[in-house]
């Protein structure tokens, strides 16, 4: 039994069928954590090896009818876990110990998941490198010398070394998708209100959204099925149906429209191998019998300014209830990067400025989603490159906060509007990933699933 | 701008070294973001909820399953005081 | 130089729904160890999110209608941000641009507007520490704010009077000012009389805890005021703190600036929308208010101003008069309610037999009588000797040849003197 060749689903098989238990799972994973740990710096917390091996064996007694009867997982660090160390990637919050579980948790933990720890992360989420984290940065497991991608950078790394079988992560602006694409894994980030954000610490109240980290799409659409639904404790989850994302997934793609954004490829520093690997992507579309389109998106190139208004703002008021008092460190604790956007956020939303910065931006986020509501008339996924560059060095973007914005330009736009959109990978340039990003209407995330998983059973990027 | 005023509505301490490098960084920033002045947005309204939902609530019902005792709603805290949280001197 | 007081108003009361106002820990604080009802939500703890409670903005809705307000279609909560330990998330989630009624009236006084938001922690200070209770964190308070419309003491205290009443007819809220769910912030300002204008300047009461104290604020300000323009300097435009002790106000320490709250619309509740149809379903469940209850009392029982007044000062004992007025004359029913305290029908019934000896009519009557008869022994009472009121007990018996009965004689004696 190797880690690295199982899915989720694969797993549940071996289980079911005793080829492996979920304790030999479970020591696979501590024994790539002992491997790797130290040298990539992707688990900020492991659960107690004791606990994890007694958990594995109660698994062991059932028949693993769960969803996710004994499947490993990783969680990022924003989220809330009961007795277990919540630091959110940041020194504030170094000793916290969380007395509540998060909806997810709890859905997960109902599922039979088992919690192995809690990623590295740009502290807060803000960043796209890893680089942010007040702890020592993540490494990317293709190439040592180079960023995971961020925010949810551990949990992306502990997926691609082993360490857990699925890992979550929270996508604001490109948190999720970006190191799925560096990493070469399968990242949802889902339409804003699809899954519960209670007891997710919360970066950007509008546009954070709870995704996760997997290596094929059906594991994917898997732990959606888990983890999406109204939730009473968060009054921005919609009263939808979770459909059963995993049972129309092996469609071709027939009668399914795909819009290629003119913008996106007209971006300067985008890298041209990057455009190449993307139009074959969408070649292969083609093949599987989509229609290509050509769609306009006209406020692309002032997203990121709309979106470096609004998010600093939310986040300047999310961060005002660290103070010391009833958890964590005092303010002064506070990282280079928290502190600059708690500051814009600050200066957007204050007297004098609210109009020109904060109501500004917010008619700006009209413009854009109506921008992704006319193309979706259009046609029913957009396809679009999700980095502009590849996996990039570390120390090479940190110096310059401007610089690391624009590694986001083809992923914010997506949270503006607050639709959903699944990186999946396309390739290697290089010996790094290359990710595509299949980007839907609200609610549409079947269709993402089943265009995705056309796509993976067509090419199969995995090692 | 005035960075010290900012820090201090934000409750945050900017040292002296930190200042310059700050107020040269947000500068920039601001300045990336002010091209949102160019875009016409009459007649546009701001979006209120993504969503598009309204009108959700809850029931006024007590509801004990979230509640916590006091031993653990002061566990995180550095100090307490007969049940109480105490404020740090600094704050 | 004459000055005429300006004087506006905000009153926070707070609402007896049984959870709080945006999770489901009891909204009853009152008397609880400190830190023992609280949740993730009200607690401020990081990833905790607000879902607000259905019964507080009906209620906001109801006291809206009840003081004439319009009941604006579309509402929202936003974030108002300042740090102070009482304040877990930083912020307190209530109404900025987009309250839930504005525009409303109260006898003369106009009312800006009636919006709704979560309370504060409670802060103590003890021995040099600053110690943090989050019990009442979270529990709904309505806000109501007048325009600069009082010009006296008097009117002031007439409008809160009223407005307690109110409250307390809807059902909504005890209103009490010693157990802290109604308080009273008064901003007061003087300008010279002969001019037209509004003040420049205007100062903002807060700490006061009782009906007496607003009157003693006030009055107290009145006074600073006058005395300050008098000598030719305005006074600055802050907050002062009531100090019970010595019946004055002092400047807060805190800072003067006017403070920057950054409103802004709060992303973690989506929008209100309340449809005409649901607002009309909503007025018919507003119970017969007290000025409407009393000119009905007046016109269907033929009683007299000052019996309606004091038979519909509690809905409880309004309710008590209608259920058992066919028992007796309307005017003895009335006045034995009144006089005796009564709320239950056997007692009543108990009065009604006894009305044969002295009737209740004729017994206030002499009790007038002695009373306007006894001057000096009725203000000797008043600067509080007690003998005085048996004195004029005395008297009464006399009068009635020993058939009232001193202890009711006493009350309504107390009762017509106060």
């Amino acid at each position: 039994m190797n880690i690295q060749k199982l899915t989720i689903i694969s797993t549940l098989e071996g289980f079911r069928t005793k080829q492996f238990t979920a304790v030999d799972l479970v020591q696979e994973c501590l024994a790539n954590i002992k491997k790797y740990n130290d040298d990539y710096h992707v688990l900020l917390t492991v659960v107690n090896e004791d606990a994890l091996l007694t958990e594995a064996k109660e698994i062991d007694k059932t028949d693993y009818s769960l969803p996710l009867s004994g499947i490993p997982i990783v969680l990022k660090d924003l989220f809330t876990t009961d007795g277990l160390r919540t630091t959110a990637g940041s020194k504030v919050l170094d000793s916290y110990t969380p007395v509540y579980d998060a909806t997810v948790v709890r859905k997960l933990k109902e599922a039979g998941a088992i919690i192995i720890g809690k990623a590295n992360e740009d502290a807060w989420g803000h960043g796209s490198s890893g680089e942010n984290t007040d702890y020592t940065p993540t490494k990317n497991p293709y190439d040592p010398s180079r960023v995971p991608g961020g925010s949810s950078s551990g949990s992306a790394v502990a997926v691609a070394l082993g360490m857990c079988l699925v890992s979550t992560g929270t996508d604001t602006g490109s948190s999720v998708r970006l190191p799925a694409a560096f990493c070469n894994l399968v990242g949802l980030k889902p339409t804003y209100g699809r899954v519960s954000r209670y007891g997710i610490i919360a970066m950007a109240s509008s546009f954070d959204t709870i995704g996760h980290l997997t290596k094929t799409v059906y594991d994917n659409a898997l732990i959606c099925e888990v983890t999406a639904g109204k939730d009473a404790f968060d009054a921005t989850t919609a009263d939808i149906p979770v459909p059963k994302y995993t049972a129309h997934l092996a469609k071709t793609l027939h009668g399914v429209k795909v819009g290629i954004p003119k913008e996106y490829f007209e971006t300067k520093g985008m890298d041209p191998r990057i455009s190449d690997l993307t139009r074959k992507a969408i070649s292969a579309l083609q093949t599987l019998g989509a229609q290509i389109t050509d769609v306009s998106l006209p406020h692309t190139n002032v997203a990121m300014e709309c979106y470096y208004v609004l998010v600093p703002s939310e986040v300047s008021s999310n961060l005002a209830r660290f103070d010391g008092v009833r958890y964590g460190n005092g303010r002064d604790t506070f990282g280079a990067e928290a502190k600059r956007r708690i500051m814009i956020g600050t200066y957007a939303l204050s007297s004098g400025y609210y109009d020109a910065y904060y109501n500004t931006a917010s008619k700006v986020r009209t413009l854009v989603k109506k921008d992704f509501d006319d193309a979706f008339d259009r046609v029913d996924v957009i396809v679009a490159p999700s980095s502009p560059t590849l996996p990039f060095k570390i120390g090479e973007k940190s110096y310059d906060p401007l610089a690391m914005y624009l590694s986001d330009i083809f992923m914010c736009p997506v949270n503006i509007a607050g639709i959903p959109a699944l990186n999946v990978p396309c390739g290697f340039i290089d010996g790094l990933p290359v990710g595509i990003q299949l980007i839907g209407p609200q609610w549409s995330e079947e269709k993402l699933f089943q265009t995705g998983n056309a796509y993976e059973l067509h090419t199969n990027h995995r090692d | 701008m005035d960075i010290q005023h900012i820090a201090k509505l934000a409750n945050l301490f900017i040292n002296k070294n930190q200042q310059d490098l700050f107020t040269s960084q947000l500068t920039a920033i601001l300045a990336f973001v002010s091209k949102l002045q160019e875009i016409s947005t009459e007649n546009v309204e701001p979006i209120a909820q993504v969503t598009g939902l309204v009108n959700v609530y809850r029931e006024d019902m007590i509801d004990e399953s979230r509640m916590l005792t006091q031993e653990e709603a002061l566990r995180n805290a550095k100090a307490t005081h007969n049940g109480f949280f105490v404020v740090p001197a600094v704050l | 130089m004459n000055y005429t007081p300006i004087i506006g108003i905000e009153v926070h009361i707070e609402f007896a729904t049984k959870s709080k106002m945006f999770c489901g820990c009891p909204a009853d604080h009152f008397g609880r160890k400190p830190n023992t009802i609280t949740c993730p939500v009200c607690l401020g703890l990081p990833g905790a999110l607000p879902v607000p409670n259905k019964k507080a903005v009906e209620w906001t809705i109801l006291l809206g209608l009840a003081l004439g307000c319009t009941i604006n279609e579309e509402s929202k909560f936003d974030r108002k941000h300042y740090f102070y330990p009482d304040l877990p998330k930083g912020y307190q989630i209530s109404q900025y641009d987009q309250p839930l009624c504005s525009n409303g009236r109260l006898g003369n006084i106009h009312i800006q507007r009636v919006h709704l938001e979560e309370d504060t922690g409670k802060l103590q200070y003890v021995d040099g520490m600053t110690l943090v209770d989050f019990n009442r964190s979270g529990v709904p308070l309505v806000e109501i704010v007048t325009e600069p419309d009082f010009r006296s003491v008097e009117e002031v205290d007439i409008f809160v009077k009223k407005l307690q009443q109110i409250v307390r007819y809807l059902g909504i809220s005890g209103a009490d000012m010693e157990k802290g769910s109604m308080r009273i912030e008064p901003s007061v300002s003087l300008r010279a009389t002969a001019k037209q204008s509004l003040p420049n300047y205007r100062v903002e009461i807060k700490n006061i805890n009782s009906f007496k104290f607003a009157r003693r604020a006030i009055e107290y300000e009145i006074e600073r005021q006058t005395e300050m323009l008098e000598r030719g300097k305005t006074p600055i435009q802050q907050t002062r703190g009531f100090v019970e002790t010595k019946g004055m106000t002092v400047a807060q320490r805190e800072k003067e600036e006017a403070h920057d709250y950054r409103y802004f619309p709060e992303p973690d509740i989506p929008p209100m929308r309340w449809e005409q149809l649901t607002i009309n379903n909503l007025q018919l469940t507003i119970p017969e208010l007290p000025d409407e209850k009393k000119k009905r009392f007046i016109q269907a029982y033929g009683l007299s101003d000052y019996d309606a007044t004091q038979l519909i000062e509690t809905r409880e004992r309004a309710n008590f008069f209608e259920d058992a007025v066919s028992l007796g004359e309307p005017k003895t029913v009335a006045n034995i309610i009144i006089n005796r305290n009564v709320l239950m029908k056997e007692e009543l019934r108990g009065f009604l037999k006894k009305v044969e000896t002295v009737s209740e009519d004729e017994l206030q009557q002499i009790i007038t009588q002695v009373l306007a008869e006894n001057g000096k022994a009725v203000e000797d009472y008043k600067s509080g000797k007690e003998q005085a009121l048996m004195f004029l007990v005395g008297q009464v018996v006399r009068q009635t040849k020993g058939k009232g009965d001193a202890q009711g004689i006493s009350a309504i004696i107390k009762r017509l003197i106060v």
